[in-house]
């Protein structure tokens, strides 16, 4: 509780130093720092939601798909966030490996639920896209299934994390099966290119100038923005929510040994 | 490290027969697949290569659980920490005789359920040149697998959950260069020289991974 109060303190000490990842590896800063700027992050998204959406609901028909190229607003960011979810974690497994920052096991930790939730939402609108437009539900083609493949290691890496108890030992196994997993985003990256598949190829990211007009493309962009600002206010609260998991674990652990003591 | 590696296929083949246990398990799947498909021989014969390998593959996961758990056990795993030889040297050695326990004994018993499944000879050689090629690569992933639940009680489901994804690679190159063998217009060195590719990537990075995990489990 004490650390609690010194913590106005360090804040303002922190504000006015140039900020580093390092000067956040105190959790309480880190506290701090979420404290002050969630607020910011939870506003900017619900506005660029409410402005994607709405320009994305007055975008006009696909002169091919109808209305239901609305679905492409929620599927595209959906499964852009998929991969960069990923590649955070990634990260922040090299976080946890290679320069040993405290915070890093906890990003990965808060990640993984909201990584597999965009893989989830990615692969479900495009289900339903996939049917008025192929006709099936579901078709066995390279993005398709390289997609299913990234849901699963979300899955595994969820079920790794409930199921060792040792925080240090659960965050080697989770940052070096995330690492080894990452060979995965790039066969997604370009399983369109690779493989003749059903899925079509990227259509924003190009270099020479995206195949997609301006009235889809803009508001897609600010969905993927909206997405992406969703995505950072999720995790930052699920690494709060950690820290002060861990916290409460450390605490009960103290009162079980003091009342073992007396 | 011979001594390793005779310590190790001593170990498998007295422990309760593992390399037995996964041609067993082999010969369960492949058996239960006429009952689920009907025994339509032609239909066996063209599914063949690929039960092969999903039944190969399935038998792999089976006794990955062990490969540090037992060493773990027993205090020999601290052993072989404190020992001159680089861990990644090694686990890579436990990797060999663990294939040598379990992958050569399944490839041994392929033709067999080849002809099981109304595979013709050549077809039945060419899934077995591409499970010879393809099994180290499930061994090595497991490796990382293996070492990431070392300190887990029940981690066997756990390891199959989190090593699946990352051999389905090696499964569809496999299983696509033992049709391309023998389908003519497929053709079977391409998918073959990844297949072999994928091991040696394998061999590289899954004895580091699981020595780094190692070596913190430890501590």
């Amino acid at each position: 509780m004490q650390q609690m109060k010194a913590a106005p303190e360090i804040m303002s000490e922190t504000s006015i130093k140039p900020a580093s990842v390092w000067d956040y590896a105190n959790p309480t800063r880190f506290l701090g720092l979420v404290d002050r700027i969630l607020p910011a992050f939870v506003m900017l998204t619900i506005v660029s939601m409410a402005i994607g959406l709405w320009m994305a609901f007055s975008a006009p028909e696909d002169y091919q798909q109808g209305a239901t190229v609305l679905i492409m607003f929620l599927h595209v960011p959906a499964a852009w966030l998929a991969m960069m979810v990923y590649t955070i974690m990634s990260v922040s497994a090299l976080g946890t490996l290679v320069w040993r920052h405290p915070l890093a096991d906890v990003s990965l930790r808060a990640a993984a639920p909201l990584g597999a939730a965009f893989t989830f939402l990615a692969l479900i609108t495009g289900s339903l896209w996939g049917k008025p437009m192929w006709g099936t539900w579901w078709v066995w083609d390279a993005r398709l299934t390289s997609v299913l493949v990234l849901f699963i290691i979300y899955m595994g890496l969820i079920a790794l994390s409930k199921a060792i108890e040792e925080p240090s030992v659960a965050a080697r196994a989770l940052a070096i099966i995330t690492l080894v997993g990452f060979i995965n985003i790039p066969i997604i990256k370009f399983s369109v290119d690779w493989w003749n598949t059903l899925h079509q190829p990227a259509s924003v990211s190009r270099f020479d100038r995206p195949a997609m007009d301006v009235a889809f493309l803009y508001p897609l962009l600010v969905m993927a923005l909206a997405y992406t600002l969703l995505f950072f206010t999720l995790h930052l609260m699920g690494m709060r929510n950690e820290i002060l998991r861990r916290r409460i674990r450390s605490m009960k652990m103290q009162t079980a040994r003091q009342a073992e003591g007396s | 490290m011979i001594a390793l590696l005779v310590r190790e296929l001593r170990l498998a083949v007295r422990a309760g027969g593992g390399a037995l246990t996964g041609v067993l398990f082999f010969l369960a799947v492949v058996s239960v697949v006429p009952f689920g498909v009907g025994p339509d021989l032609n239909l066996l014969a063209r599914i063949g290569p690929a039960m092969l390998w999903i039944g190969a593959l399935l038998a792999m996961l089976l006794g990955l659980e062990r490969l540090f758990q037992a060493d773990r056990e027993d205090g020999s795993l601290q052993l072989l920490l404190m020992s001159d030889y680089p861990l990644e040297l090694v686990v890579l050695v436990k990797c060999l005789a663990h294939w040598l326990a379990t992958g050569l004994p399944l490839i041994v018993a392929t033709p067999i359920f080849g002809l099981m499944m109304n595979m013709e000879p050549a077809l039945i050689l060419a899934v077995i040149a591409t499970l010879f090629a393809g099994t180290p690569a499930i061994t090595f992933v497991g490796a990382v697998g293996a070492a990431v639940t070392v300190s887990l009680a029940r981690g066997g489901l756990l390891i199959a959950i989190l090593v699946l994804p990352l051999v389905v690679p090696v499964l569809i190159f496999g299983v696509t260069a033992a049709y391309g063998a023998v389908e003519d217009p497929a053709p079977f060195l391409p998918p073959f020289l990844l297949l072999c590719a994928l091991t040696l990537f394998f061999s590289v990075l899954g004895p580091f991974a699981a020595a780094a995990m190692l070596r913190h489990a430890a501590d």
